[in-house]
């Protein structure tokens, strides 16, 4: 076990040093967050600012979770790097779990800087539910996570995955609540909302900052972001591939 | 019980068959590699090389027959076989933002018993481009990086899925050499190639495989003269006409045509011998196959 963990440390290591060393992915990252709350928080009117941070957050975790995971086991299936890490002794869950939390370590942080940038740009309030936002950005992490590999076994090359990510990734972030309430938006728009995890993400996130929020008034949204996260599981166990099918 | 394995040969294969649909890649193959050998699985593209050679590694599940790799079951996967492989793609790439030396330590800490990295990136000639990064390497210096990583587990035995298809002249001579080295460390090498002169120059031994059957198998010398004993002998007679004629032995016909040369003052021009090379009996065999499936 103890192996496993080690094995599984190397490869996180390993991924950070890449991130790290690709400029672009960095920025988009760690600048671009700031970049959207600066600009979301400008275009919303001080009473509704409020929605801005658990809305970049959400749409970050979603960024670096859900479109990273598809996008990188496309190219990594692609060049036939998991068919020769499969070829090595590598335990497939130290592999795998290296790379899960690089992304979930990347989510995490931005999480944080959001929260952050908000308190100093605009002066909103620290988060008045702790726990709360815990327990969301866990949740919602690896619901994304999982939906992101699930979702890589759709994207048929690694030309073709930012159009396939951008085709779920930007409907969900102007639908789900990220730039204003999905309240205040036509029937057909919040009903297709209420059904996307990115909505319930971000209305959790949004509980954990308000006064009136907390976990008890969101275990609905919970339940649904966790029943997509199980689901995107079932679907990436079932049907991942370590080889890009055969033409 | 540890010296009848070690003993025992690296690969046995019996009666080996996969089909994808409808298709059947390999028909029922049988070949054994000792250990030590450097083994050729010689055929041209979609002979079935690299669905026996996926079989071997583990990465595809047999439909039937009987298949041993160092004394293992490739199909269960065992992390203990794994540990003893080493697995060359036939096209693989890297991620791109790491150097060859940061790759290769990374590959040493997944064995029990790693080569010293450094080591391995000597051997296969990447001191000078160890601390590049990976995307800045030449084609030719990749499938060298490709090597170091399927050796510095220190393998047993070692897999090479078509090593040298797009090289030019001189990477497939480095990469002749580097596999000419694997053999004096004593290693098995199981190699798939579309190239005679490169089955011919660094097997020990070569099966010639063609729509998933083994159509002949032997040495280089053995599938040369063996398969085909035939010797070809042409000349130019006194008319002028060039002349070609297949014999068992060529003794009679030479003594034949010096001595005629001789009573009529002149020479015999033009005169060849040749016992058929490889090439020769490769064509023969799967231009025979393809009559074979053309008349079925």
């Amino acid at each position: 076990m103890s192996e496993v963990m080690t094995l599984g440390w190397h490869q996180f290591r390993l991924e950070r040093k890449q991130f790290w060393r690709n400029p672009s992915a960095a920025f988009f990252g760690f600048v671009l967050p700031i970049v959207f709350l600066l600009i979301i928080g400008a275009l919303t009117d001080a009473k509704h600012r409020d929605i801005v941070v658990p809305g970049i957050a959400g749409m970050n975790v979603m960024a670096s979770t859900f479109n990273a995971l598809g996008m990188n086991l496309t190219f990594r299936r692609e060049q036939g790097l998991l068919k020769r890490t499969r070829g090595t002794p590598m335990p497939t869950i130290s592999y795998l779990g290296g790379i899960l939390a690089n992304v979930a370590f990347n989510a995490v942080v931005q999480v944080a800087l959001v929260i952050v940038a908000g308190k100093l740009l605009f002066g909103l309030p620290w988060p008045h539910h702790w726990i709360e936002l815990i327990i969301f950005t866990v949740v919602g992490v690896f619901s994304f996570s999982a939906l992101g590999v699930a979702f890589s076994h759709v994207i048929p090359n690694f030309d073709a995955a930012p159009a396939y990510t951008n085709f779920v990734y930007l409907p969900s972030i102007l639908i789900g609540g990220v730039f204003f309430d999905p309240a205040t938006s036509s029937a057909v728009l919040s009903d297709i909302a209420r059904v996307m995890p990115i909505s319930h993400f971000v209305e959790g996130m949004r509980g954990s900052i308000r006064v009136d929020g907390g976990l008890s008034h969101h275990t609905g949204d919970l339940a649904v972001l966790a029943l997509w996260g199980a689901a995107g599981l079932w679907f990436a166990i079932r049907g991942f591939s370590w080889d890009q099918r055969r033409a | 019980m540890m010296g009848a394995v070690s003993t025992s040969p690296a690969i046995e294969v019996c009666g080996l068959r996969k089909a994808y649909g409808e298709h059947e890649a390999v028909r029922g193959i049988d070949f054994t590699v000792g250990r030590g050998e450097v083994f050729g699985l010689l055929g041209p593209n979609g002979a079935g090389k690299t669905t026996t050679v996926e079989i071997l590694e583990g990465y595809r599940a047999r439909d039937a027959g009987e298949v041993s790799v160092l004394g293992f079951d490739p199909e269960r996967r065992e992390r203990a076989l794994r540990e003893k492989l080493g697995i060359v793609l036939q096209s693989c790439g890297f991620d791109r933002h790491l150097s060859p030396r940061e790759l290769v330590e990374h590959w040493a800490t997944l064995y029990p018993h790693p080569r010293d990295p450094a080591e391995v990136i000597a051997l296969v000639g990447l001191e000078d481009k160890q601390d590049d990064l990976v995307r800045k390497l030449s084609g030719g210096q990749q499938r060298r990086l490709d090597l170091a990583l399927a050796l510095v587990g220190d393998p047993d035995l070692i897999f090479l899925d078509e090593p040298t298809t797009g090289f030019d002249p001189a990477a497939r001579r480095a990469a002749w050499g580097a596999i000419r080295a694997l053999r004096d460390l004593g290693k098995t090498v199981l190699l798939t190639t579309h190239y005679l002169d490169e089955a011919q120059e660094l097997s020990d031994r070569v099966a010639i495989i063609k729509d998933g059957r083994i159509l002949a198998i032997g040495t280089p010398g053995e599938l040369g003269v063996g398969a085909a004993q035939r010797v070809r002998v042409t000349w130019r007679d006194e008319d002028g006409d060039l002349q070609e004629r297949e014999v068992d032995d060529p003794t009679q016909l030479l003594n034949d045509l010096t001595a005629d040369a001789l009573a009529r003052g002149s020479s015999v021009r033009e005169l060849t011998v040749v016992r058929p090379s490889l090439e020769d009996v490769y064509l023969e065999l799967t231009a025979e196959e393809t009559e074979e499936t053309v008349g079925v």
